[in-house]
């Protein structure tokens, strides 16, 4: 692999997903096969970005040209530190879900796997090269693509409900998307005459200040994936999905996909110096600080596990969403943190949450009293992970709260520190109850011997390999925070 | 000899085989001969637009009489570029047809089905390539008569109704472009076109001349089915046999755009437009039609008929570039001409295929029929999002130019008309994917079958082409911006 030029393993990252898809639906009726292809396929593919990691971090900014669209306009893909960030925490939990998703899927007898590990696939695929798009229309073009192929994952286990939600789903992100990002992205290009993403933003000097506040709600808002209220709904709908797909897709693949874009518009298309300038962020912040409040508020009152973690994650988006509109150096180095330390830490929970509905059946979080001592496993991974989203050492989500905070306190917004700061107080009240109640509430009665017992053994190990994850990114979170700084400072 | 002779052939090639089909056993040979001719066709009518597409035009005079005594045959990219679509849809249409029709169409008709086709091709390709505002007449009802003939072929007896109605309204509109003609010949003593144009301005002020501008503008809007004169196309679109529908959705319409161009930009020029109320009518017309006809999609419970509907509301996307008359906006008029014809063409094909197989068009028939037919399934899924404009398919850059364009001309309005379509688009495209995607669990499993390979191949060429143009518009945007600049310019 290290004779390959870097270019090439950027292709092959991105293609290896796509061409693995087909021959999952081949393998349909053999299910051995079939998970061993995603789960080769996902191994290659860390493998890739963790190659390509070392390669960026030595300063290679591979770049690939593909072919002109339309004049001026084409596909093209580039690896840059922020880009670079992403894909590695993409691609590296790509195969720890596939591990967790084998164990769930067979534990849980889900109906038509094959279609389910097929549009996974095309699924990373698409987010993989969103994250190494080098201009707006290929990123918008992955984002598209990433919004169709997780639909049948959305819709998969075909009831009305899941119906219902898939409509939730595909009105809001293609809406939003079609309405509000498109149109942006074409007066970004009438006004600039390109696309490409540049250091230090293409619409300084061509955009009249004046209209920035109105260009950048209509990307803030377009981009439906970071769930900025009042276009998050489709985020808990989603939660319909089977678990890995809320796992890597609704918490780490598809929405970072959204707060990515944010950042990047926010970094490469405007530039932090002509958001802060022109004032374009200056009313946004609210609707993002307002966001991080009410999704932590709205999580309290869900009883249902996966609603009270959708609606923590609609919270901890705008935490970055909010680190962009700032847009002060430490807030978008604390933003692009908190894309890898909200994911690991996120990722976990679910898993957590999966592992309980596969081994207890259970969905909501009033019947969980004292399961945690017959799956202390599980609930000590969920208490990491909890603990690590509240932003308490020794766990990573310390890191990038740290920095989001400092970045508040650089742009002298001390109405915005105390958001940070309330938000974590809530996070602990609707997080850690959780925890609590698995291990310390008596178990309800007629439960005693009901013989439930720890997950099968591909969700444990998923799930302590990510909660390892939490732990070391706090004492070693350089890889992390060096991406983020070359990409928030420049080279 | 080929050469020289080129444009007059993409004519006269299907209009000789008519008679012949005509006479030939009913059968597979009336199919054969008919699908050779239409393919040598298309191969010209490639060849013509590689001839005229760095800019030059083409003159072929008829019989050799010099115009403007004689009929003309004028080729520019932009009619090269139409000729190009009716001659490749019908190329491959007409593999599809052998499968449909024999399902569809009872077999004693089968070799006069294949010649009302044959001629209503020479139709459409003549308007295209004739340079004669009055030879437009003539082949429009070539087209027009043979149409209303495959129209009454349809299964249900409804069809019968639909043709008529179609010819009723056809008429009308064929005789108001008739009177408009009339009235530029008693003003202007020629009907060449290019002559036209040199004379008109002159005459500009004339009462004559604006009435007949009216009239031909209104006989065109009803030919090609521009909201509220479109009253005609549901039915007849619904009702028609699945290959006519394919045909006329991805042609006919479209044909009709362009003599709209033609007339407006080379005959009368857009100065002369601009001094009337017409373009802001249009725009009024399209912003209307856009919406309301979006709706009335979105509330049919037939997908033949509801895919009729957004093709109104389409026709409102294409004469809004008109409306413009801007570089940018005559761009995204031919962009869309060209790619509504496949998006459409490719959707048509799909539920074709559907009703060859459950023999009903009507969408609480196809629940669940995702499973059992994936490769239909997934045409109606593509050709759906080109009709909703997602990135990376044809649609999206019809989208984009017709964005920009409006945004060119700071019109906030219609940007937001445009936007909001493709949502109305996501909500009826999605309406069909959900019926086929779910199935209900009172639904008996029934054993049907894909669709045969020979419905399934000419749908998915085009399905391949709603993808292969949404990432390289050479042909598209660079042909069309290589007409629209003959169209705006000079029209010498």
């Amino acid at each position: 692999m290290m004779s390959i030029s870097s270019e090439n393993l950027m292709i092959l990252a991105m293609l290896l997903p796509l061409v693995a898809t087909p021959l999952i639906v081949f393998a349909d009726r053999r299910p051995n096969l079939r998970e061993s292809i995603t789960l080769i396929t996902a191994a290659i593919v860390a493998l890739l970005v963790i190659t390509l990691f070392t390669r960026v971090q030595a300063g290679e900014r591979p770049q690939l040209e593909l072919f002109e669209v339309m004049p001026g306009i084409d596909i093209s893909f580039t690896i840059e530190p922020l880009g670079m960030l992403f894909a590695l925490v993409a691609g590296t939990l790509w195969f720890v879900t596939s591990v967790y998703a084998i164990g769930y899927m067979r534990g849980h007898n889900e109906k038509n796997q094959t279609r389910f590990y097929a549009s996974f696939a095309v699924a990373i695929s698409s987010t993989l090269a969103a994250a190494f798009s080098d201009n707006l229309f290929t990123l918008f073009l992955c984002y598209e693509i990433l919004t169709i192929s997780t639909y049948p994952l959305v819709t998969h286990s075909g009831t009305e409900e899941a119906k219902r939600s898939g409509r939730i789903y595909l009105g809001i992100l293609l809406g939003t998307s079609i309405g509000l990002q498109l149109l942006a992205i074409l007066i970004t290009w009438s006004v600039a005459g390109t696309l490409d993403f540049t250091e230090g933003g293409i619409l300084a000097g061509k955009l009249d200040p004046a209209y920035a506040a109105l260009l950048y709600a209509l990307f803030i808002f377009g981009i439906g994936k970071a769930a900025v209220m009042p276009f998050h709904k489709w985020l808990p709908a989603a939660m319909v999905a089977p678990t890995p797909v809320s796992a890597l897709l609704h918490a780490v693949a598809v929405v970072k996909a959204g707060v990515f874009t944010v950042l990047k518009v926010t970094i490469y298309i405007f530039g932090s110096d002509f958001i802060l300038s022109s004032g374009a962020s200056e009313w946004l912040i609210w609707f993002a600080a307002t966001t991080v409040l009410l999704g932590s508020l709205i999580a309290m009152t869900k009883d249902n596990l996966k609603a009270r973690l959708a609606y923590s994650t609609v919270s901890q988006l705008s935490y970055i969403v909010l680190g962009a509109l700032i847009a002060t150096e430490m807030s978008l180095i604390g933003a692009s943190m908190h894309i890898a330390m909200h994911a690991s830490a996120k990722i976990t929970l679910f898993f957590a949450a999966g592992a309980i509905m596969v081994a207890a059946h259970k969905t909501n979080i009033s019947q969980l009293n004292g399961l945690g001592r017959r799956m202390p496993l599980t609930f000590a991974a969920f208490t990491i992970g909890s603990l690590s989203i509240i932003g308490l050492p020794p766990f990573g989500g310390m890191w990038s709260k740290w920095y989001l905070a400092l970045g508040t306190v650089q742009a002298e917004q001390w109405v915005l520190l105390g958001v940070f700061m309330l938000s974590s107080i809530l996070n602990i009240a609707y997080l850690l109850p959780i925890a609590a109640r698995g291990f310390f509430s008596p178990s309800a009665q007629g439960e005693q011997d009901t013989g439930i017992k720890e997950a099968p053994l591909p969700i444990l190990l998923a799930m302590s390999f990510t909660s390892l994850i939490c732990v070391a990114l706090f004492f070693y979170p350089d890889p992390v925070y060096n991406l983020a700084t070359l990409a928030v400072k420049g080279n | 000899m080929i050469e020289t002779h080129l444009s007059l052939l993409i004519v006269v090639l299907p209009l000789l085989a008519a008679p012949l089909v005509a006479i030939l056993p009913n059968g597979r040979l009336a199919w054969a001969v008919s699908s050779i001719t239409t393919f040598v066709v298309f191969l010209l009518a490639w060849q013509q637009l590689v001839n005229v597409a760095s800019g030059n035009i083409i003159s072929y005079e008829l019989g050799g009489w010099a115009p403007p005594w004689g009929i003309e045959y004028r080729i520019d990219a932009a009619n090269a570029l139409v000729a190009l679509i009716v001659a490749g849809i019908a190329a491959v249409t007409l593999p599809y047809a052998l499968r449909s029709v024999e399902k569809e169409i009872s077999k004693p008709q089968h070799s006069l089905f294949y010649s009302a086709f044959m001629l209503c091709l020479t139709g459409l390709l003549g308007i295209t390539q004739t340079g004669d505002i009055f030879n437009v007449f003539v082949f429009l009802e070539i087209s027009s008569l043979s149409t209303y003939a495959l129209i009454s072929l349809g299964k249900k007896r409804q069809a019968l109704t639909a043709a008529y109605q179609y010819l009723i309204m056809g008429t009308i509109g064929a005789t108001f472009f008739l009177i408009g003609v009339g009235l530029l010949y008693a003003m202007t003593g020629t009907l060449n076109m290019n002559d036209l144009s040199q004379r008109l301005p002159d005459l500009v002020e004339h009462r004559t001349i604006q009435t007949a501008f009216a009239f031909i503008m209104v006989g065109f809007a009803l030919k090609l089915a521009l909201f509220p004169l479109h009253l005609w196309l549901p039915n007849a679109y619904t009702y028609a046999p699945s290959v006519i529908t394919v045909f006329l959705a991805a042609t006919a319409t479209k044909v009709a755009v362009y003599v709209m161009l033609r007339v407006i930009f080379t005959v009368f020029g857009f100065s002369f437009i601009e001094n009337t109320p017409t373009d802001e009518l249009f725009l009024l017309l399209c912003v209307a039609g856009i919406l309301i006809m979006s709706f009335y999609a979105i509330n049919q419970r037939d997908s033949k008929r509801l895919l009729a509907y957004s093709s109104v509301a389409q026709i409102g996307y294409m004469m809004l570039g008109i409306g413009f008359g801007s570089m940018l906006g005559l761009t995204a008029t031919l962009v869309h001409l060209f790619n509504h014809a496949l998006m459409k063409g490719a959707l048509f094909m799909a539920i074709g295929a559907i009703v060859y197989r459950i023999g009903s068009s009507r969408i609480e028939d196809m629940a669940g029929l995702g499973k059992q037919m994936p490769w239909t399934f997934a045409a109606i899924i593509i050709g759906g999002l080109s009709l909703i404009g997602v990135p990376g398919t044809a649609g999206f850059i019809s989208k984009w130019y017709l964005v920009l364009a409006a945004i060119e001309q700071q019109n906030w309005l219609i940007v937001a008309v445009i936007l909001i379509g493709s949502l109305l688009a996501v909500i009826y495209v999605w309406k069909l994917i959900e019926a086929l995607y779910f199935r209900t669990a009172a639904e008996p499993v029934n054993n049907i079958k894909e669709a045969p390979l020979m419905l399934l191949v000419p749908t998915w060429i085009l399905v391949i082409a709603n993808i292969y143009f949404g990432l390289d518009t050479e042909l598209t945007v660079g042909t069309a911006e290589v007409a629209v600049k003959l169209l705006l310019g000079d029209p010498q």
